[in-house]
C-alpha cells in the first residue's frame, strides 16, 4: 500500500495474503525499492510481518503487512538489505526465517542469551589467524567486539558482533506518548539527539495531523544542520587523527566544539537536547541571537575550511585515504547503506533531497565517489559547505510566526513512518498506534543499523592495519544500532 | 680528569635522554596550537610506574619478565661504546659498531620474545611488523656505519666520529649527506616515529613497536619506556656527531654545542611528525629500503672515491 512520507495512514489497509506479501516484497525490493523497515509486530498469539520499502528515485514509501504464525521465508538471499532485519525478527518474535543464510541473534536479549556467545566464521589452515578485539577498547568509546579472520596483515573477513549496548527501547515507546517518549527518542543515539528527535516528532505529529508551523520547521532544521556541521567536523579530525596527521586533527577537534557551542546557544543544550517537542520547537531565536550565530557560523566555518584544506592538500594524507576501505555502488546498493557512506559510494540517497519536506524543498547534493575512506572524508567535506550555506539562508530569511502548534490526540488505528536525514544517514520512525491512540508498537531504525555490514564488506581483503581509519570514516553509532 | 669525562657523559645521556621526547611532544603540540604535555613528562611517568607494581598475565612466563630487563641493560651497554661530541666513549675497541649493532639486536629479539610469549594476538602482530621491518632497517644503518668507517678510515665508534671535522664535509659532502638522510629515516623507524609509527596511537591494530609493550606494566614498562629513550638519545648523537663535527678543543663548549644540537634533532623529528601523515604499514618498507639506497650509495661513493 501507498503512504505518504510523515502522514498517518489506516495500518489495516496494508495488510496482504501471505504468499502476496513475499512475492510483492521481492518484486519491489528487485525494482528500486530499498527497505527501510521490516519488523514483527505482536498480535495476540501470532505475529503480523511489516515492512515499509522506500522507493528514492521517486520518493515514495509503500508499507505491506502479512499474518505470520510461524517460520516464514527469508528475502535475505536475494536481497542481502534484509539480513539484519529477519535475523533481529528471529530473535524478537521466534519466527524463523527459513533459509536465512547466517541466523544468529544480534542483540542477545531473550532470556539466557549471553552477549557475543554466538557461531563466529572460522578460518583453518596453517597461516591463517584470528585477531579478536572489544567489547573493550583501548579508547572511550563504545562496546563492541570485532572479530577478524587474517592472512598475515590482508584481512579476509571482520565479523562484527554488537548488542552490548541493548537498552529495550523499543519497548518504552509502547503505551506512549507521554512525558519520557521524546527524551527517549532524543538519547536512542546521544550524537544524534536532533535527528531522531525530529524523526520521533514527525511520526507524532503525523498520526495527530498537526502542521508545523514554516518558523518551528525552519529552525529544525537549523539545529539539525548544526548537528551534521559538528558530528562532519569532528569526524575529519578523527580521521586526521588515525593517520596521525596533529594539525588537522586539533583543529577540527576545537572546531567541532565551536558549533555545539552555537547549538547550546540556542537551546542550552550542547547536543540539543530538549530543543524540539511534537508540534514545534522549545526556543525561537530572536535578532540579536541570529546575528550572534550568523558571526559564529561565519568564523567558524571559516576557520573549518583552513582546516580541512589541510587534509586534501597534504599528499601523505591523500595516500592514506585513498583506495582504502572500498565499498563498490553494487555492494552499497545490496546492502542498503545510507547517509554519507552511501554517497561516497556513488549511491544518490539523501533524505533531504528524495523524502524531501519541510525547510528542504528544493534541496540538491550533488553526489559521486569511488567508495573509498577518501570518499567519505570528502562527502563529508561537501556536507559541511552544504549545512553551513543552508542555515547562513535560513538565518537570514527566517519567517516570521509561531514557533510551535498545538498537537493534540493521535489517530487511534494508525500508523506513520517517519524519515530525517541525520547526519550519519537516513533515520527511520515507524509508528503504530492502538484502538485508543497510544503506541502500540514503534520501530526505531537507525542508520547504523544498515551501515555496520558495510564496514565488514569495506575492510574485506583490506589491511588489519587499515581498520581504525575504515571505522572511523564510517563512524557509526553502537547504541543506534543495540537500541 | 680525562677519565672522569667519560662517565660524565654516559650520566648526561642517561639523566637528559627522556628529555627528548619532551622536547618533540612540545614541538608537536606547537604544531597543532596546543599547550602540549610538560617538558619533563616522562620523568614524572617513569617515576610513577616504578612505583607500581607490575601485573601478570597467567600465560606468560620468565621470558615475559626478562624482555624488558635484557632489552634495557642491552641499551645501557651500548651506551659504553657510544661517542659524545666526537669525543672517545667510555669503551671502545676495533669494530664495536657491530657490538653496537648486535646490543640493539638482542634488545629487539628480547623484546620479540617477550611479546610472542604474552599469546596475545595483538603483541603477536606488534612483533611480526617489528621484525619486518628490521629486515630493511638494520642494513641500511649497517652499511651506513661500514661507509662512514671508510670515509674515516676509522673502525671503531669514537674513532671514525672523532675523525669526522669540518673538513670531511668538504671532501666527502655527498656521502656525509646520504649517510645523514639515511640515519635519520633509521631513527625514525626505529624509535617508532610517524611516518613509520605513530607513537600516540590507541589503535592496538595499527601499532609496531607499542603493540609489543602493551601487556607490561609498573617498572618493567618504566625500563621499556627508558630503554626507548636511550634508543632515540642514541640515533640522534650518531647524527649530531656526524652533521656536528667537533671541534672547539674545549670539552664544555663541545659539548654544549652537542646537547644544542640532539634538542635540535628531538625538533627535526616533532617537525616531520607535525606536517605529514603516518604511512600505510605496506609502505613502511619502502621508506626503508630509501634508507638503504642511501646508505648502499654513500658506501658506492665512498669506494670510487
Amino acid at each position: 500500500m501507498k503512504v505518504e512520507h510523515l502522514s498517518g495512514f489506516d495500518f489495516g489497509a496494508a495488510e496482504l495474503d501471505p504468499s502476496i506479501f513475499f512475492e510483492t516484497a521481492a518484486s519491489r525490493l528487485a525494482s528500486g525499492g530499498r527497505a527501510l523497515a521490516y519488523f514483527a509486530l505482536p498480535e495476540g498469539e501470532a505475529h503480523r510481518l511489516v515492512m515499509a520499502v522506500g522507493f528514492d528515485r521517486e520518493g515514495r514509501i509503500e508499507v505491506y503487512s502479512t499474518q505470520a504464525y510461524g517460520p516464514f521465508r527469508a528475502l535475505t538471499p536475494s536481497f542481502p538489505q534484509l539480513h539484519l532485519f529477519e535475523r533481529e525478527i528471529f530473535e524478537q518474535a521466534g519466527l524463523k526465517p527459513e533459509g536465512h543464510p547466517w541466523l544468529k541473534p544480534i542483540r542477545f536479549n531473550t532470556p539466557g542469551a549471553v552477549p557475543g556467545v554466538a557461531d563466529y566464521f572460522t578460518v583453518h589452515g596453517s597461516q591463517v589467524h584470528e585477531v579478536a578485539v572489544g567489547p573493550v577498547h583501548a579508547g572511550v568509546i563504545e562496546p563492541g567486539h570485532f572479530r577478524f579472520q587474517c592472512h598475515g596483515e590482508r584481512v579476509f573477513h571482520l565479523e562484527i558482533m554488537l548488542g552490548y549496548q541493548h537498552r529495550g527501547l523499543e519497548k518504552k515507546f509502547i503505551g506512549g506518548p507521554d512525558g519520557r517518549s521524546l527524551h527517549y527518542a532524543e538519547t536512542l543515539a546521544g550524537d544524534t539527539t536532533i535527528g531522531h528527535g525530529w524523526a520521533y516528532c514527525g511520526a507524532v505529529e503525523a498520526l495527530s495531523g498537526v502542521n508545523v508551523p514554516p518558523r518551528a520547521q525552519i529552525l529544525r532544521g537549523i539545529m539539525l544542520e548544526l548537528e551534521r556541521l559538528a558530528n562532519h567536523t569532528g569526524d575529519l579530525g578523527a580521521l586526521a587523527g588515525d593517520v596521525a596527521y596533529l594539525p588537522a586533527a586539533s583543529f577540527c577537534g576545537r572546531l567541532r566544539g565551536d558549533f555545539l557551542n552555537m547549538t547550546a546557544l540556542v537551546c542550552g543544550s550542547r547536543f540539543g537536547r530538549n530543543m524540539l517537542r511534537p508540534g514545534g520547537v522549545n526556543f525561537d531565536l530572536d535578532a540579536a541571537l541570529i546575528h550572534e550565530l550568523k558571526l559564529r557560523l561565519e568564523n567558524t566555518f571559516r576557520d573549518v575550511q583552513s582546516a580541512v584544506s589541510l587534509l586534501w592538500e597534504t599528499g601523505s594524507v591523500a595516500d592514506r585515504f585513498e583506495d582504502t576501505g572500498v565499498v563498490s555502488k553494487e555492494a552499497a546498493e545490496g546492502l542498503g547503506l545510507v547517509g554519507p557512506v552511501a554517497r561516497a559510494s556513488g549511491v544518490g540517497l539523501d533524505t533531504r533531497r528524495n523524502f524531501s519536506s519541510g525547510p528542504y524543498e528544493g534541496f540538491t547534493l550533488g553526489v559521486s565517489g569511488s567508495g573509498d575512506v577518501y570518499s567519505r572524508a570528502y562527502v563529508r567535506w561537501l556536507e559541511i559547505q552544504k549545512s553551513a550555506e543552508l542555515i547562513a539562508g535560513w538565518l537570514d530569511a527566517l519567517p516570521a510566526g509561531p514557533v510551535e502548534a498545538e498537537c493534540g490526540c493521535l489517530k487511534a488505528d494508525s500508523a506513520a513512518v517517519s524519515l530525517v536525514e541525520g547526519w550519519r544517514g537516513q533515520i527511520c520512525h515507524f509508528a503504530l498506534t492502538g484502538p485508543g491512540g497510544k503506541f502500540r508498537h514503534y520501530k526505531i531504525v537507525d542508520p547504523s543499523f544498515h551501515n555496520w555490514q558495510g564496514l565488514a564488506l569495506a575492510l574485506r581483503n583490506g589491511e588489519i592495519s587499515d581498520f581504525p581509519l575504515c571505522n572511523k570514516s564510517f563512524n557509526l553509532s553502537y547504541c543506534g544500532r543495540d537500541l | 680528569m680525562e677519565i672522569i669525562k667519560p662517565l660524565l657523559q654516559c650520566l648526561a645521556a642517561l639523566l637528559l635522554s627522556p628529555l627528548l621526547a619532551g622536547v618533540i611532544n612540545r614541538v608537536k603540540a606547537f604544531f597543532s596550537g596546543r599547550r602540549g604535555q610538560p617538558l619533563l613528562q616522562l620523568y614524572l611517568e617513569l617515576y610513577k610506574l616504578s612505583r607500581k607494581t607490575p601485573v601478570y598475565s597467567r600465560t606468560t612466563t620468565w621470558v615475559f619478565k626478562a624482555g624488558p630487563v635484557i632489552g634495557l641493560s642491552a641499551l645501557l651497554a651500548a651506551l659504553a661504546v657510544l661517542p659524545f661530541a666526537g669525543r672517545p666513549s667510555f669503551l671502545t675497541f676495533e669494530g664495536d659498531f657491530i657490538f653496537l649493532l648486535y646490543l640493539l639486536g638482542l634488545a629487539r629479539f628480547v623484546t620479540v620474545l617477550a611479546a610472542l610469549d604474552t599469546g596475545s594476538a595483538f603483541e603477536g602482530m606488534g612483533a611480526s611488523r617489528e621484525m619486518q621491518f628490521a629486515v630493511f632497517a638494520e642494513p641500511a644503518f649497517f652499511l651506513g656505519l661500514a661507509a662512514l668507517a671508510r670515509v674515516t678510515g676509522q673502525g671503531s665508534l669514537a674513532g671514525m666520529f672523532g675523525a669526522l671535522t669540518g673538513e670531511s664535509w668538504r671532501t666527502a659532502a655527498p656521502v656525509l649527506a646520504l649517510l645523514t638522510a639515511s640515519f635519520f629515516i633509521v631513527l625514525l623507524a626505529e624509535n617508532s616515529r610517524v611516518p613509520a609509527d605513530d607513537p600516540n596511537t590507541h589503535l592496538e591494530l595499527t601499532m609496531i613497536h607499542e603493540a609489543m609493550a602493551l601487556d607490561h606494566s609498573g617498572p618493567e614498562l618504566a625500563y621499556i619506556l627508558y630503554g626507548a629513550a636511550l634508543k632515540l638519545w642514541l640515533f640522534a648523537s650518531l647524527i649530531a656527531c656526524m652533521v656536528l663535527p667537533r671541534h672547539s678543543g674545549s670539552w664544555v663548549l663541545d659539548s654544549a654545542l652537542f646537547g644544542l644540537a640532539l634538542l635540535g634533532m628531538a625538533a627535526a623529528v616533532g617537525v616531520v611528525e607535525s606536517i605529514m601523515a603516518r604511512l600505510r604499514l605496506t609502505k613502511v618498507p619502502y621508506l626503508l629500503i630509501t634508507a638503504f639506497a642511501f646508505s648502499s650509495l654513500a658506501l658506492i661513493f665512498q669506494l670510487g672515491r
